[in-house]
C-alpha cells in the first residue's frame, strides 16, 4: 500500500482531469470555443511525452555507463509508452485541427515536426528488432535513442520557432497567456501533465516488471537443459 | 591524435583511389539521377520554377550521400576493423571518417550543381552563399550520415535501414539547408540568411559532438 500511493495519486489526477477538463468553465474565445479543452489532453500528452523521452535517453546514458540491462529496460519501456502518447497527441491534434484550422492536416511546422519525431522513434523500434543478441540490441539501441534525441531537440523546439506557424502562441497567434487571465485554465492544466505522466510512468513499469520475469523464466529454462 | 586523424585521411583517399569503381560509380549516380529528374519533369532549359530547381536539387544530393556514405564502414571486412580497433582510438576514426565523408558529399553537390546548371539551368544568384552553404550542408549530412551508418553496419538488412534511421535524423540539417539556398538562389542579402546560417551551424555541432561522444560504444560493441 504504501508504495501504491502514486498510483492512487495518478486515478485521483486523471479522474480529475476528465472531470474538470470537460465540465470546467473556459474562457470563450473565438474561433478556439470549446476546442480550447484540447489543452487538457493534446498539449498535456506532448508534455508528458517529452518528459518520458527524457527518462529514456538518461536510462539509456546509464546504460552505456553501467551495461546493466535492467537500465536499458526502462529505457526502452519508456520509449515505448512515450510513442503511444505521442501517437494519441498528432491524433488529438489532428482532430483539434480539424475543427480549428479546417483540416486533419495543413502543413503546419510543428505538425510536420513531430510526424518525423516519431517517424525516428519507430526506426528506433525497428533498429532494435532488427538485432538478435540482448547485449548488441541494448547498446545500439541505446546509441541511436542518444542520438535520435540530440536531433529530436532541435526539431520541436527550434525549428517550428523559425517559421510562422498555426499553433496559438506561435506567429502572432495568442497563447497560453493571453487566454487565461484568471489563471483558470493551469489549474486542469499542470495536474493533467502530471497525470499523463504518471499513467506512462505505470504502463512502463508494468512492462519493465513483465519483461525481467520473462527474462527470469528464460535463464532458468536455459539453465535447465545445459 | 591529430596525427592519426591525417594517416586515416590518408588510408580513406588511396583506397577510394585504388578502388575507383565505388567513386566513379556514385558519381555515375549523381549524373543519371539529375537525368532522371530532368526528364520525369519534362522541363526545357528554364522551364522550372525556383522551389522546384532547389527542392529536385537537395533531394538528389541527400540520395547521393546516403548511398556514397552507407558504405564507409561496410566496405571494409571486419579482420580489417579488428586491426583499426587496434590501432587507433575511436573518436580519430569517427572524425577521420566525418572529415572524408564530407569531402566525398561535397564532390557530390558541387557535381550535381554542375550537371543541374547545364541542363536544367542556373537561377542561382549568390554564388558565394550557395557554396557555403553546400558545405555547411555536406559536413552535417556526413556527421549525421557516418554515424548512422556506423550503427547500419551492426544490422543485417542494411539499406533499409541505413535510410529509415537517417532520414528522419537528417531532416532539421535539410530543412535549413533548403531554406539558405532558397535565399542564395533569389539573391537575398547576406543579412537575411545569417541566423539560419548560424542555426544550421549549430544543429550540425550540436550532431557532430552527439557523433563524437556515442561512437567509441558503438566502436567497442
Amino acid at each position: 500500500m504504501k508504495s501504491s500511493w502514486w498510483k492512487i495519486l495518478t486515478i485521483a489526477l486523471l479522474a480529475y482531469t476528465i472531470i474538470a477538463g470537460l465540465l470546467l468553465d473556459v474562457p470563450r474565445l473565438p474561433i478556439l470555443n470549446e476546442t480550447i479543452r484540447a489543452l487538457y489532453f493534446h498539449v498535456t500528452m506532448w508534455f508528458g511525452m517529452i518528459i518520458m523521452l527524457i527518462v529514456a535517453v538518461i536510462y539509456s546514458i546509464k546504460y552505456l555507463k553501467s551495461n546493466d540491462l535492467r537500465h536499458d529496460d526502462i529505457a526502452i519501456e519508456f520509449t515505448n509508452a512515450a510513442i503511444l502518447f505521442g501517437v494519441l497527441g498528432i491524433v488529438t491534434g489532428m482532430l483539434w485541427a480539424r475543427y480549428t484550422w479546417g483540416d486533419y492536416w495543413s502543413g503546419d511546422p510543428k505538425q510536420n515536426a513531430s510526424a518525423i519525431g516519431l517517424l525516428m522513434y519507430f526506426a528506433y523500434l525497428i533498429l532494435r528488432n532488427s538485432l538478435t543478441d540482448v547485449h548488441q540490441r541494448a547498446r545500439i539501441g541505446a546509441v541511436y535513442n542518444i542520438f535520435a534525441f540530440a536531433a529530436f531537440i532541435p526539431l520541436i523546439f527550434v525549428l517550428p520557432r523559425l517559421t510562422d506557424s498555426l499553433h496559438p502562441g506561435n506567429g502572432g497567434n495568442p497563447g497560453f497567456n493571453a487566454y487565461d487571465l484568471d489563471s483558470n485554465l493551469r489549474k486542469v492544466f499542470y495536474p493533467a501533465i502530471i497525470a499523463w505522466t504518471l499513467l506512462g510512468t505505470w504502463l512502463s513499469v508494468v512492462r519493465v516488471r513483465l519483461k525481467r520475469v520473462e527474462r527470469k523464466i528464460e535463464d532458468k529454462l536455459i539453465n535447465q537443459i545445459s | 591524435m591529430l596525427q592519426q586523424i591525417r594517416t586515416l585521411i590518408l588510408k580513406e583517399l588511396t583506397l577510394e583511389w585504388r578502388q575507383k569503381y565505388a567513386l566513379n560509380g556514385i558519381l555515375l549516380y549523381v549524373v543519371s539521377a539529375v537525368f532522371i529528374t530532368y526528364l520525369s519533369v519534362g522541363a526545357k532549359q528554364g522551364n522550372i520554377g525556383v522551389p522546384t530547381w532547389n527542392a529536385l536539387y537537395w533531394i538528389i544530393i541527400l540520395f547521393s550521400a546516403v548511398n556514397a556514405v552507407a558504405k564507409s564502414f561496410v566496405q571494409e571486412h571486419q579482420g580489417r576493423q579488428l586491426y583499426y580497433y587496434m590501432i587507433a582510438s575511436p573518436e580519430a576514426i569517427i572524425v577521420s571518417k566525418i572529415i572524408y565523408n564530407s569531402i566525398l558529399t561535397l564532390v557530390l553537390a558541387l557535381l550535381g550543381y554542375l550537371v543541374f546548371s547545364v541542363i536544367l539551368g542556373n537561377p542561382v544568384q549568390n554564388q558565394g552563399l550557395f557554396v557555403l552553404n553546400l558545405v555547411l550542408g555536406g559536413l552535417g549530412f556526413s556527421a549525421c550520415l557516418t554515424m548512422v551508418s556506423g550503427i547500419a553496419s551492426k544490422a543485417s538488412n542494411n539499406a533499409t535501414l541505413m535510410a529509415i534511421l537517417s532520414f528522419p535524423v537528417i531532416i532539421p540539417i535539410l530543412l535549413m539547408a533548403i531554406r539558405v539556398s532558397k535565399n542564395a538562389i533569389d539573391g537575398l542579402d547576406w543579412s537575411v540568411s545569417v541566423d539560419k546560417i548560424i542555426t544550421l551551424l549549430a544543429i550540425n555541432a550540436i550532431i557532430s559532438a552527439t557523433a563524437y561522444i556515442l561512437f567509441p560504444y558503438l566502436w567497442r560493441s
